[in-house]
């Protein structure tokens, strides 16, 4: 039985409780852009699924009209595994920070990557713990002075795009809350994309980390700080296109004036490179979110989905061995007949 | 074991063999084999394997010994044996870390091959014991195993080394003919085990035959032994370990509740062996996830029974620590979740391939907040079965976590088990949510996930994929009917005492404890958990020397038995005995004010009927 999907508004995916993120929180234009999103999507309220763990970021499921559980610190996408992988028709969504993905989460969101379990992992990045009130977060910058780092922070955060691609996703983007068209370009993509979908967003928290992204993504800099990367077009960026990357003979890249090396010079971006070693190197090309950063799809290329594989060997087993009978498994050692 | 007339067979009712070897010497697939002979000829059996945490322990030392013990009988028996009659000894380590054990008169069956002198040192002898008179109270038999083995395998062009690898197969070969075993099970097994290794199963094969002449031909044995079959019920019969068991449960319980099985679990001794059999039963709809970590175990069981399946996690005690979290959440989140703890020494990493109990305080209490499971405890391997249908049974009914507390003794230990008629267990249904439950103000219908069934007080399940049925949950407190997040000071008060009295009301599905009385006895003694066999054969001993003593066994740690109060203030004395300080006692005190006497052993092995005999007899003195 196939119904057509029905016509839904953003009205129809917002839950009734009342949104509780600071005024002013980046949070808010998330949520704004994937409510208008989905409608377009063509999916289901009732097999849509957001999943998440602790933090600001993680509140998510609570403000939208699907299936929602929102579950304990870090742990995120290992609950979300065991859902996705025996549900294949759902569609599930993790919400997550910087801190409940990349710290206390690390351990299972690399693995989901790796695994390839089909999810579309949104983590918003602010740089800062903001649901205990403003210590430093695992990609908070070198020397950060915060409330646990009155001396500054010591240690030398994570880059989450060099994080997700070393961790064998198949998937990897970045996105920021300022641009809603571009934010839900890369969230229809990555809904698109079998397998994990990794993307983080750049997002501001107003209360304890203001203005952190605001060099690359303010109104007057986006222009000559982010980079756009697009699939087959030579990666190029500034108001007039004049800037852009060529890569090195020794495997480096480099932001050039276009004029210097030419139009032919640039590299072309391919994000459906096998090695993902360009990929890479686009993710360390900014040390920080001020300089010239690149945002888009770093990475999408196919490879098999963990619960379709898991499914494969289940119906294989059973085409080869027919459904389990039970009465065979409990006599599968010797069995001895009493009379 | 008495001695007959010369090449004769002789009957006994009883006896219990015990091989020990090095780590790497196949002791424990030696002593498997024999009991399977022994069930195949119909004896009563109870084993206990006890071997090193090491892989290969270094070779031929103290620490390397790996043991197994099989108690065979023509007569219902319900534990391994307090002590082996026969020993069989490959090293002299094995003799040494194992011969305290044996009682005077016992049998020794000794590897003469590896009595060396650097083997001797390596054991710790200064002087050679089979020639020192130490073994004077003991009958020895020295076989030169090695070389004999050697010897037969030099017929069929097998290297000397690759030979002595068999050398246990003569072991079981002779142990065979002694207790008159058939051999053709164990030739077949051979053929098949090692069917892709021809050499191997040719080796194994002679030395086993070998074995097995040696003992009909040698002019060393006086007789061999018959154990006759017991007098089982009728029905057909298996040999089963606890973790194959508590696997088998799970999938008929999945199979009963016509759900998909999910296993979320981290490899981890003693438990791995459920995780095995699971994962090669994909043809039940069986999905299994060696997950990245114990969290992640538990957590991806848990998001399948959010998806509908019955979500299990299987665990020892350091993986029981790590799952607390998640185990809370699923009280909070009120969705069906079992949790097996196959428990080993602890603390920490602890003695992680021996047994004890003292995760039972932990299941109970091990988490933040209110958060009360039940707790159930299988007694012998065969149980494990039950207890995993009755696990899934009350988690899907009252959408709770349930923790089974299994042990490395029931896990490993095997004993026959009369097959149950399949078609008498009861379907266990889902209940899935279909349709909204409520009025809003408005008078539209909606769907409250916290809306209580009012005899169980378990809320919807309602797996995502119904329309209308949208809703959200999650760790955050919860307003009692609707599930809105709620910080109301009153309605989390409410919600505590709810969640309380939901698994306190399951005491409505356990059944009233049984106690083993038979008239005017002054003592009960009670126990839970795998501790069953010993106390058994302990009371029936003391009962024997003519002493009242009563006995009765936990299944259901949580809630406990409706009766148990009465019971336990009925007898003047209760004696507890715990592979553990003491948890039960503790709880037994606490919950009904007795004043119960605790009998503690911590050692990693099974109680001995003899030590809960012993015990019994200084309460009750020697004779009433």
């Amino acid at each position: 039985m196939t119904t057509s999907v029905p016509v839904t508004t953003r009205k129809d995916w917002s839950s009734d409780q009342e949104v509780r993120w600071c005024p002013g929180c980046g949070d808010f234009s998330i949520l704004a852009a994937l409510q208008m999103l989905l409608p377009e999507l063509g999916v289901r309220r009732e097999t849509t699924v957001f999943l998440s763990g602790i933090g600001c970021a993680a509140r998510f499921p609570y403000y939208m009209n699907t299936y929602g559980l929102h579950s304990i610190h870090g742990r995120a996408p290992a609950i979300a595994t065991g859902l996705a992988t025996t549900r294949p028709d759902l569609d599930v969504w993790v919400v997550t920070g910087d801190g409940d993905a990349l710290s206390i989460g690390g351990n299972h969101l690399i693995h989901a990557l790796r695994r390839n379990v089909r999810l579309t992992i949104l983590m918003f990045n602010n740089q800062i713990y903001g649901l205990t009130k403003g210590q430093y977060s695992p990609t908070s910058e070198v020397a950060k002075v915060t409330k646990s780092t009155p001396f500054g922070s010591l240690d030398t955060p994570f880059n989450p795009v060099s994080l997700a691609l070393g961790a064998e996703a198949s998937f990897v983007a970045r996105t920021h809350d300022m641009d809603r068209a571009h934010m839900q370009e890369i969230f229809r993509r990555a809904h698109e994309h079998k397998g994990a979908a990794f993307v983080e967003i750049y997002q501001n928290c107003n209360v304890f980390n203001d203005g952190a992204f605001e060099k690359i993504t303010g109104r007057e800099a986006r222009a000559s700080m982010l980079i756009p990367l697009r699939h087959g077009e030579p990666i190029r960026f500034g108001a007039e296109g004049e800037r852009g990357v060529i890569q090195r003979r020794d495997g480096r890249l480099e932001i050039v004036d276009v004029a210097d090396v030419g139009e032919d010079a640039l590299l072309v971006h391919d994000e459906t490179r096998a090695d993902p070693s360009v990929a890479f190197a686009l993710s360390r090309l900014a040390r920080g979110p001020y300089e010239p950063t690149p945002i888009g799809v770093f990475r999408a290329v196919e490879r098999p989905e963990y619960g379709e594989e898991m499914r494969r060997q289940i119906i294989e087993a059973q085409e080869q061995r027919g459904m389990g009978d039970l009465a065979a498994l409990l006599r599968s050692g010797s069995s001895w007949v009493v009379d | 074991m008495t001695t007959g007339t010369r090449r004769t067979t002789d009957q006994l009712d009883d006896v219990v063999v015990r091989f020990a070897g090095g780590s790497g010497d196949g002791m424990q697939l030696t002593g498997d084999r024999f009991t399977t002979s022994s069930a195949l000829v119909g004896n009563d059996l109870s084993t206990f394997p006890d071997f090193p945490a090491e892989i290969r322990a270094p070779a031929g030392t103290l620490a390397g010994v790996s043991a197994f013990q099989v108690h065979i009988s023509d007569h219902d028996i319900l534990t391994p044996g307090d002590a082996p009659n026969v020993l069989v000894a490959m090293n002299p380590a094995a003799l040494r870390a194992n011969v305290g054990v044996l009682p005077k008169g016992g049998t020794i069956l000794v590897n003469v091959d590896a009595f060396d002198e650097r083997s001797l040192a390596k054991a710790g002898y200064e002087a050679n014991p089979l020639t020192d008179g130490s073994l004077s109270s003991f009958t020895v038999y020295e076989v030169p195993m090695t070389s004999l083995t050697q010897e037969v395998c030099k017929e069929a062009g097998i290297k000397p080394r690759d030979a002595e690898r068999s050398k246990n197969f003569f072991a079981l070969g002779l142990v065979s003919w002694l207790f008159t075993r058939p051999v053709e099970p164990t030739l077949a097994w051979i053929q098949r085990r090692f069917a892709d290794r021809p050499q191997v199963a040719e080796a194994n094969t002679r030395a086993f035959r070998a074995g097995y002449h040696f003992g009909e031909t040698a002019e060393l044995f006086e007789s061999n032994y018959e154990v006759r079959p017991a007098a089982f019920e009728k029905g057909e019969y298996v040999q089963v370990s606890g973790n194959q068991a508590i696997a088998w449960g799970l999938i008929t319980a999945a199979r009963l509740a016509g759900l998909p099985l999910f296993l979320g679990s981290y490899p981890i001794t003693p438990a791995s062996d459920i995780l095995h059999e699971l994962s090669r039963r994909k043809e039940f709809g069986v999905w299994t996830l060696q997950a990245e970590d114990e969290i992640a175990g538990v957590g991806a069981a848990l998001g399948a029974a959010f998806g509908g399946a019955l979500g299990v996690t299987t665990t020892s005690g350091p993986g029981l620590d790590l799952k607390a979290e998640t185990i809370g959440l699923a009280v909070n989140l009120e969705l069906p979740l079992v949790i097996i703890d196959v428990q080993r020494g602890g603390p920490s990493t602890g003695l992680p391939t021996k047994t004890e109990q003292a995760d039972l305080l932990q299941a109970l209490y091990g988490r933040h907040g209110e958060a009360p499971v039940p707790v159930l405890a299988p007694s012998t391997p065969s149980q494990c079965f039950d207890i995993a249908i009755k696990a899934a049974r009350l988690a899907i009914k009252y959408r709770t976590p349930v923790i089974v507390l299994s042990d490395g003794y029931l896990a490993n230990g095997a004993e026959p088990w009369r097959l149950p008629d399949l078609t008498t267990l009861e379907p266990i249904d889902p209940g899935f949510a279909t349709e909204p439950n409520h009025r809003a103000d408005d008078g539209t219908a909606v769907f409250w996930p916290y809306l209580r069934d009012e005899v169980t007080l378990a809320r919807p399940w309602a797996p995502p994929g119904v329309p209308g049925l949208e809703h959200r949950i999650g760790g955050l407190e919860k307003a009692d009917g609707s599930g809105d997040v709620s910080y109301d000071p009153a309605n989390h008060d409410r919600m505590v005492r709810l969640r309380a009295e939901k698994i306190a009301g399951i005491v409505r599905e356990v059944p009233p404890v049984v106690v083993d009385d038979e008239g005017e006895a002054v003592l009960l003694v009670i126990g839970w958990g795998s501790t069953f066999g010993a106390i058994a054969t302990a009371v029936q001993r003391a009962r024997a020397r003519g002493l009242r003593v009563a006995r009765a066994h936990l299944d259901h740690l949580n809630p406990l038995p409706a009766n148990l109060g009465d019971v336990l203030r009925r007898y003047p004395k209760v004696l507890v005995p715990e592979i553990n300080l003491g948890q039960l006692s503790r709880l037994l005190r606490a919950e009904y004010l007795v004043d119960v006497q605790s009998l503690c052993r911590v050692q990693g092995v099974p109680f001995r009927a003899s030590e809960i005999e012993s015990a019994i007899v200084a309460i009750l003195g020697a004779a009433q």
